[in-house]
């Protein structure tokens, strides 16, 4: 048998993305302008993506999932991105990182309680960033001590997506700083635990609907039975998931460049000037056409990752690899099609600007690319 | 710093320059690019420290020291190093007079300059339209000849300084039948009967800067402001770019400078793996790739200006267009990175690094967008080939 093409999907997996592209078209493209400029992701179309099972993608019916795979994940998060970057990573960090460590890493308890929620109406956030500690995520300093039956959680976490919707946080701190990587340990935190709270939202460049806030733990006490994996395995944990992570800013930033792309091409058939469309200009034929490719050549990265991690192959270069040229591609195209939008381009009233914006956050988030670029590198020289 | 030959009055200028954008602009560029203010303070600033004077002649109250347009790319860029908004002011007023310093007649001259000089009146300079973009030569507003007036009809798009200025340089066809032949430059001024202004775009960078829709009903205007004769409106605009390129390229390269300034301090400072992230390699190489392009982009741009202070016989078009167009891409290409060094705080409004990304942005895209001057550039080529090749066998 050949191998399929990447490009090719099977009937439940094109069925899926066809229900993922026309959600976004019908229910998060009319608002995303105002959710941008307001700073607010709408309640009700969290909802919506629970209801429309978008938030447990590959947890298993028996749980309350949908019952998909992480590539229909990949597919979902480029389906939204295509036409709100915001809805994308609300998507992204529950599939991908929250409910994934959770199957991954949760007992069985920990999995019968905590993901049949996440399936129904539980929003989740993976904090892991701290002031200090960003690209050195393990130098963090946010301590975890037992008291009795309990862990007292003491310290500040930075940037967490979806903190201001979330239900359930998986919080990672040292039980021992002096043991390094090998103290860090993950604990799952609900939003009403005692002396948890969630600080200050950010106001963003970009993926502005989505929330960026900090946490504050003080005194925050949680049962012992909130670990999540082993105590001092928290490093693999948060390692193993944002491996599987980026392949979902990866397919983020595909869809923030078809986006643009697709707004681009529309408008460069609609615009005329010199008496007839811009699109007739070979400059912006062979434009649209690179950045096309690139967006080609950045989707088929992503997917490759994405289907070498469901088939239980090595994947962790690739999606290095997937998510650092993604982010650049997405980046460039952005800007690029702002370019072709000409002044409407750096106006408000057109979507353009908002791609860019949206945009530059690929090459930062769950690692930076320079950050890919050693992971790459590390795989490469075998070290 | 490579010694770039300034003169002692070009050295004066850029300090002074420098100073006013550290003291006055730096502190308040991020409160008014949130809250898209007009930054009057600051010009009321520049206009008392004579700024407004250095690209105007010394007849009308200027104070050039032979080197106008040398001295106004000095001055925009040390003020776009703290904020391109608000170095637009500066600017886009020069935009705006350029086509009296170009066409206008003594009288004329005597009439505007002194005040803009003065820093007592800004001017902006209105070409575009909503169907006359990079298509300039489809503008559509009229100026029709009544008696000894023009009565002007039509919309001009995204006019900086729109609202703010009082003195317009407007492009309208006295000739309609004519098309781009029969447009004409005529000062327009603010106040003037059937002369109003439409909405103020809310943009993704520049925002200190107003950019304005004009709009003109039966606007009557003296027949005595129309710039040189009937019919080189168009012509005016061309040269008007030709030296006003250059300064969009000063613009830019102070955008780039300025972030560039910040990525480095901050590369300097902040730390992880036990060390200042400039130390890494990865980084390092970044930064000097963003240095040397730069660089690069500062030496077209100066060069180029000095070269149009010569007035030389040929229209400097070519190295006009290249300025901008190169600098501009530098702008967006050093922003983006000066924001990957800063991580996920440059990513925050709190931080000032992405509004230089923001910024840099514009630059691409006004006083023609770069696919034209691409297109521009590589017409002058060809034709300049032709005419050498004709030139050659004449010979
Ligand atoms: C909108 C947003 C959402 C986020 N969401 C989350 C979230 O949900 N959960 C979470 O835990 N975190 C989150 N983060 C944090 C994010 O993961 C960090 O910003 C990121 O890891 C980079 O860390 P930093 O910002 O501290 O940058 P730094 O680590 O300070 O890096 C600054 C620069 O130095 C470079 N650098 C650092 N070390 C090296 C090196 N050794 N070699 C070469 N170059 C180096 C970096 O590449 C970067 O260019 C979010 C951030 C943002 C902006
Ligand atoms: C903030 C701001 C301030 C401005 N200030 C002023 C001002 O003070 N005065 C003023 O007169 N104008 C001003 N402008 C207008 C500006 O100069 C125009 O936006 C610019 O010339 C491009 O025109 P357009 O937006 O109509 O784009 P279009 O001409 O519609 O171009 C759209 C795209 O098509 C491309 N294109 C068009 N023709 C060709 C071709 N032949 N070959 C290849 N590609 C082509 C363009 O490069 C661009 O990518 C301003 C604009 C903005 C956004």
């Amino acid at each position: 048998m050949t191998n399929p093409p990447l490009t090719l999907l099977s009937e439940e997996e094109g069925l899926f993305q066809t229900m993922a592209r026309e959600f976004a078209e019908y229910e998060i493209r009319p608002h995303a302008a105002a959710m941008d400029h307001e700073a607010v992701f709408r309640h009700d179309l969290i909802e919506k993506f629970f209801s429309q099972g978008f938030m447990s993608i590959d947890i298993p019916e028996a749980l309350g999932g949908s019952g998909g795979s992480f590539f229909m994940s990949i597919l979902a998060i480029e389906e939204f991105a295509r036409v709100d970057a915001s809805a994308a990573v609300i998507v992204d960090v529950q599939n991908t990182l929250v409910n994934n460590a959770l199957a991954r890493w949760g007992s069985d308890e920990q999995k019968r309680k905590f993901l049949p929620r996440m399936a129904r109406d539980t929003v989740g956030a993976y904090a892991l960033s701290e002031p200090n500690a960003g690209s050195d995520a393990f130098a963090l300093e946010t301590r975890a001590r037992e008291d009795g039956g309990d862990y007292i959680l003491e310290g500040r976490k930075l940037w967490i997506t979806n903190a201001k919707e979330a239900g359930l946080f998986i919080v990672f701190a040292t039980v021992n700083r002096e043991l390094g990587y090998k103290g860090i340990t993950a604990f799952l935190v609900e939003a009403g635990a005692p002396g948890f709270s969630v600080g200050k939202k950010e106001d963003k460049l970009g993926i502005r609907a989505s929330s960026t806030c900090e946490l504050i733990l003080d005194e925050c006490r949680i049962p012992k039975s909130s670990v999540l994996g082993e105590v001092g395995r928290g490093y693999k944990v948060a390692i193993e998931t944002l491996n599987e992570g980026r392949i979902g800013i990866a397919a983020q930033m595909t869809g923030v460049a078809q986006g643009a792309i697709d707004q681009a091409t529309r408008y460069a058939k609609e615009r005329k000037q010199f008496g007839k469309p811009i699109a007739e200009n070979q400059a912006i034929q062979f434009q649209l056409a690179r950045l096309a490719t690139e967006t080609e050549a950045a989707r088929l990265m992503t997917y490759n990752a994405a289907r070498l991690k469901e088939a239980h192959k090595p994947f962790l270069k690739e999606a290095a690899m997937a998510k650092y040229f993604t982010s650049e591609v997405a980046e460039r195209v952005a800007s690029e099609c702002i370019e072709i939008f000409g002044g409407y381009g750096y106006t408000k009233d057109y979507p353009a600007e908002k791609y860019l914006r949206d945009a530059k956050i690929g090459k930062i988030y769950e690692g930076t690319s320079f950050m890919q670029l050693q992971t790459i590198a590390k795989v490469l020289l075998g070290q | 710093m490579l010694d770039y030959g300034l003169t002692e009055y070009q050295t004066a200028i850029r300090d002074l320059a420098r100073e006013i954008a550290a003291k006055e602009i730096r502190p308040v560029a991020m409160e008014y690019d949130r809250d898209a203010k007009f930054p009057w303070p600051v010009v009321k600033v520049l206009a008392e420290a004579d700024l407004f004077r250095v690209y105007i002649d010394e007849k009308y109250e200027g104070l050039t020291d032979g080197s106008p347009i040398m001295n106004m790319v000095i001055v925009t860029e040390e003020l776009s190093k703290a904020c391109a908004g608000i170095a637009l002011a500066f600017a886009g007023t020069a935009l705006g007079t350029i086509p009296i310093v170009l066409s206008g007649s003594e009288e004329q001259k005597q009439r505007w300059l002194p005040d803009i000089a003065a820093g007592r009146k800004l001017a902006a300079f209105a070409l575009t339209e909503p169907q006359a973009g990079s298509d300039a030569g489809a503008v559509r507003t009229t100026a029709i000849r009544d008696g000894d007036h023009y009565v002007l009809n039509g919309t001009k798009l995204w006019i900086t300084n729109g609202g703010e200025a009082e003195i317009y340089t407007v492009i309208a066809l006295t000739n309609p039948a004519k098309g781009p032949r029969g447009a004409s430059c005529i000062v327009v001024e603010k106040g003037t009967p059937g002369f109003t202004f439409g909405k103020k775009e809310d943009k993704l960078g520049i925002r200190a800067s107003a950019t304005r829709e004009l709009i003109f009903q039966d606007c009557r205007v003296p027949a005595a402001n129309c710039l040189g004769r009937e019919g080189t409106g168009f012509i005016t605009a061309m040269k008007t770019f030709d030296v006003s390129r250059p300064g969009v390229g000063a613009q830019a390269l102070g955008i780039a400078q300025g972030a560039f300034d910040l990525a480095l301090e901050y590369a300097c400072t902040r730390r992880q793996f036990d060390a200042p992230i400039g130390s890494f390699q990865g980084l390092r190489f970044m930064m000097a790739d963003m240095a040397m392009k730069i660089e690069a982009a500062r030496a077209l741009v100066y060069a180029t200006a000095r070269h149009i202070d010569r007035q030389p016989k040929e229209r400097p078009t070519l190295y006009a267009a290249m300025s901008k167009c190169y600098a501009s891409d530098v702008a967006m290409d050093v922003t983006v990175d000066a924001v990957q060094v800063f991580g996920g705080y440059g990513y925050m409004h709190d931080y000032p690094v992405e509004k230089f990304m923001r910024d840099a942005k514009i630059t691409q895209i006004y006083e023609g967008t770069n696919q034209i001057q691409r297109d521009e550039i590589s017409k002058v080529l060809i034709s300049n080939f032709h005419s050498r090749v004709s030139k050659a066998r004449a010979a």
